[in-house]
C-alpha cells in the first residue's frame, strides 16, 4: 500500500495558497509598487539632463532647504516633548493620566487642512492675535514660521506615542535603583533611561521625520505659495505640476520618494535592532 | 521622621508634566480652542448655510461614502495581505512586508501626482480600463482609489500582530472535531481576529475622511461632483470666506473626535478580547 503523506490540519491546500498569495501580491503590486515605478519612470522622462537640471534649480534646493528647517526645528521639539511627556506619564501616578494620552493623540485624528487653518485662525489677519502682529510687523500666516507651526502639529504625536508605552512596560526600578546609589536627575537619565529608550526613540524620530518632510495638506494652507520663498518640497511639486512641467514634479518627487523609501528601511532596521535586543535580553 | 506620602524617589515630575502641558496647550489646545472660539461667533445662519449647503451635502456625501467604500476594500484585501503575510513563505515576501508601509512614509502629494498619471486615460492602468469605459482619474473612482491607497496600511498592520500570536492549537483542535479549513476560518480564526480587523477599518476610514494631498491631484475638484469636504474647507479658505471654512471645520473636528474616541473603545475591547480568550 503507498504511503499517503497526511495532510496538516493547519494549513490550506496548495491551490488555495497559491491563489490567496497571487491576489496579495497582484493587489499589492497595483497599490504599491505601480506607484513606486511611476515615480522615477515619470522623473527620468525627459533624461537625466533633465532631472539634474531640476534639482540643481534653484527653487528647488531653496524649496529642500525650507523643507529641511521645518524638519529641523520641528523633529526636535516634539523629541523633547515625547520625552517629557513620556516620563511624566510612565513613572508616575496622577489624576487624568488616559485622558492626557488621549490628548496627545489628538493631532493624528484633525484632518491636516484643518491642522493648518487652526494656526490661520490665532496667528491670521483676522484672527485672535491678528492685530498686535500686524501693529508689530511680525509676519507668521503665509510665511515660514507659519509652515514650521503646522509642520510642528501634525508630527506632534509620533515620539511621545512611541515612547509611553515602551515606559510604561520597562517600569521605574532601574530608576529608583539608580537614585537610591546616589545618582543624580541627569545622570540618573542619560545614563539608565536614555540607553534604556535609545531605539523607541530613534523609532518615533524617525516617523516623526518622514512626516515633517512629507507634510502636504497642513503647510499648504498656511504657505504664501511663492516659488523660491514659501514653498516647501511637497509644495513645489504642486506648483510645477499645475505648471505643466510633470517632469519637473516627479524629478522633485523621486527625491521625496527616495527620503520615504530610506525612512522604511531604517524603520525596518530599528525593529529587527530592537526585536534581537528583546531576545537577548530573554535569554540572559 | 515620617516620610511625607507624597514624596517621590524619581526626580522631575512637575518639569515634565509642566513643560508637557505648556507644550500641548501651546501647539494643539489653544489653536483647536480658537476653532471652537471662533464658531461661537458665528450667527446660527451663517452655520446652517455653509455647512447644511447643497455643496457641503454633497461634499460630506462622498467623503463619507468613498471613505467607507476604500475602509472596507481595505479590510478586505488588508486581511488577506496579512493572512498571506504570517502564514505562507513565497519569494520576495520580507519585501513586501516593508512595503505596506509606503502609504505611511510617501508624501501625500506624490501619491496624488503618481496616482492620477497612473490612471490617467493615457496612464499605465488607466489605458486597460478606458476601453471598458471606466474612468478613474478626475471622478469620483478616482478619489476612492486615493483613500484606498492611504488607508491600506492600517488593517494589515493592526492584524498582522494578532494572527502572528495565535495559537494554532486551537485550529489543530477545530479539525479534530471535524470542521474543514473553511469552516475553521469563518467560525474559529475570524471571531479571534474581528476587533483587531474592525480597528483597522475604523483607522483607514477616520484616515480617508481627512485626506486632502493625495485626493486633490487626482480629482477634479468639482463642487457637487468630485469635491471631498477637506478640498472644500480649502476651497472657502482661498476665497477669504473664513466663517464658512471655521462652520464646516467644527463638523469635520466633531465627526473625528467622535471616530477617536471610537478606535479608543475599540483598542480596548481589542485588548480585553485577546486577553481573554
Amino acid at each position: 500500500m503507498p504511503y499517503i503523506r497526511p495532510k496538516r490540519p493547519t494549513t490550506e491546500p496548495a491551490a488555495v495558497r497559491w491563489i490567496l498569495i497571487s491576489v496579495a501580491l497582484v493587489f499589492l503590486g497595483l497599490f504599491l509598487v505601480a506607484p513606486l515605478v511611476a515615480v522615477f519612470v515619470g522623473a527620468f522622462s525627459n533624461g537625466i539632463g533633465y532631472y539634474l537640471h531640476t534639482l540643481n534649480n534653484p527653487a528647488t534646493l531653496s524649496a529642500i532647504k525650507l523643507t529641511a528647517i521645518a524638519a529641523g526645528v520641528s523633529v526636535p521639539l516634539n523629541c523633547i516633548f515625547g520625552v517629557a511627556a513620556a516620563w511624566a506619564i510612565a513613572k508616575f501616578d496622577f489624576f487624568g493620566k488616559n485622558f492626557l494620552i488621549t490628548l496627545i493623540d489628538l493631532p493624528f485624528s484633525v484632518s491636516p487642512v484643518i491642522s493648518g487653518f487652526v494656526y490661520v485662525l490665532v496667528f491670521g489677519a483676522q484672527g485672535w492675535l491678528g492685530p498686535w502682529l500686524i501693529a508689530h510687523n511680525i509676519k507668521i500666516i503665509f510665511e515660514v514660521p507659519g509652515i514650521i507651526l503646522a509642520t510642528m502639529f501634525v508630527t506632534f504625536p509620533f515620539v511621545a506615542r512611541e515612547l509611553i508605552p515602551l515606559m510604561q512596560a520597562q517600569g521605574r526600578a532601574e530608576e529608583e535603583a539608580a537614585r537610591t546609589l546616589g545618582a543624580s536627575g541627569w545622570q540618573m537619565f542619560w545614563r539608565v533611561t536614555l540607553p534604556n529608550i535609545k531605539w523607541g526613540l530613534l523609532y518615533g524620530v524617525i516617523l516623526c521625520n518622514a512626516r515633517a518632510m512629507g507634510e502636504f495638506g497642513a503647510v499648504s494652507v498656511v504657505s504664501g505659495h511663492i516659488v523660491g520663498q514659501t514653498d516647501t518640497m511637497t509644495l513645489y511639486v504642486q506648483a510645477l505640476y499645475e505648471n505643466y512641467d510633470q517632469t519637473g514634479a516627479f524629478a522633485v518627487a523621486s527625491v521625496l520618494t527616495f527620503l520615504a523609501l530610506m525612512t522604511i528601511a531604517m524603520k525596518e532596521w530599528v525593529e529587527r535592532k530592537g526585536a534581537t535586543l528583546a531576545e537577548a535580553e530573554r535569554k540572559s | 521622621m515620617s516620610l511625607s506620602r507624597h514624596r517621590r524617589v524619581l526626580p522631575g515630575f512637575r518639569l515634565t508634566l509642566g513643560f508637557t502641558l505648556f507644550y500641548l496647550g501651546l501647539v494643539v489646545l489653544i489653536p483647536l480652542a480658537a476653532t471652537f472660539a471662533k464658531t461661537g461667533e458665528l450667527t446660527w445662519h451663517q452655520f446652517l448655510r455653509a455647512v447644511a449647503s447643497p455643496t457641503a451635502l454633497a461634499a460630506y456625501r462622498l467623503s463619507f461614502g468613498a471613505s467607507f467604500l476604500a475602509a472596507l476594500v481595505n479590510a478586505i484585501f488588508g486581511l488577506l495581505v496579512a493572512w498571506v503575510l504570517v502564514r505562507y513563505k513565497f519569494w520576495g515576501k520580507r519585501l513586501m512586508d516593508a512595503l505596506v508601509d509606503l502609504p505611511f512614509a510617501l508624501p501625500t502629494a506624490v501619491a496624488g501626482i503618481t496616482l492620477a498619471s497612473l490612471y490617467a486615460e493615457n496612464g499605465w492602468i488607466g489605458r486597460w480600463l478606458a476601453p471598458m469605459g471606466i474612468k478613474v482619474a478626475y471622478t469620483q473612482i478616482g478619489v476612492f482609489v486615493a483613500l484606498t491607497f492611504i488607508g491600506l496600511p492600517f488593517v494589515v498592520r493592526t492584524v498582522q500582530p494578532v494572527l502572528e500570536d495565535f495559537d494554532q492549537e486551537i485550529e489543530e483542535a477545530a479539525a479534530t472535531l471535524g470542521a474543514n479549513r473553511f469552516k475553521t476560518f469563518c467560525r474559529v480564526i475570524l471571531p479571534m481576529i474581528f476587533p483587531a480587523l474592525l480597528t483597522g477599518f475604523a483607522l483607514a476610514f477616520a484616515r480617508a475622511l481627512g485626506e486632502y494631498g493625495s485626493v486633490v491631484f487626482i480629482s477634479s475638484n468639482i463642487p457637487m461632483k468630485t469635491q471631498i469636504v477637506p478640498v472644500l474647507i480649502m476651497n472657502k479658505l482661498e476665497q477669504f470666506d473664513y466663517p464658512a471654512a471655521t462652520a464646516l471645520a467644527m463638523v469635520m473636528l466633531a465627526v473625528s473626535f467622535t471616530l477617536l474616541l471610537a478606535i479608543n473603545w475599540l483598542q480596548w475591547w481589542n485588548t480585553r478580547h485577546y486577553e481573554q480568550t
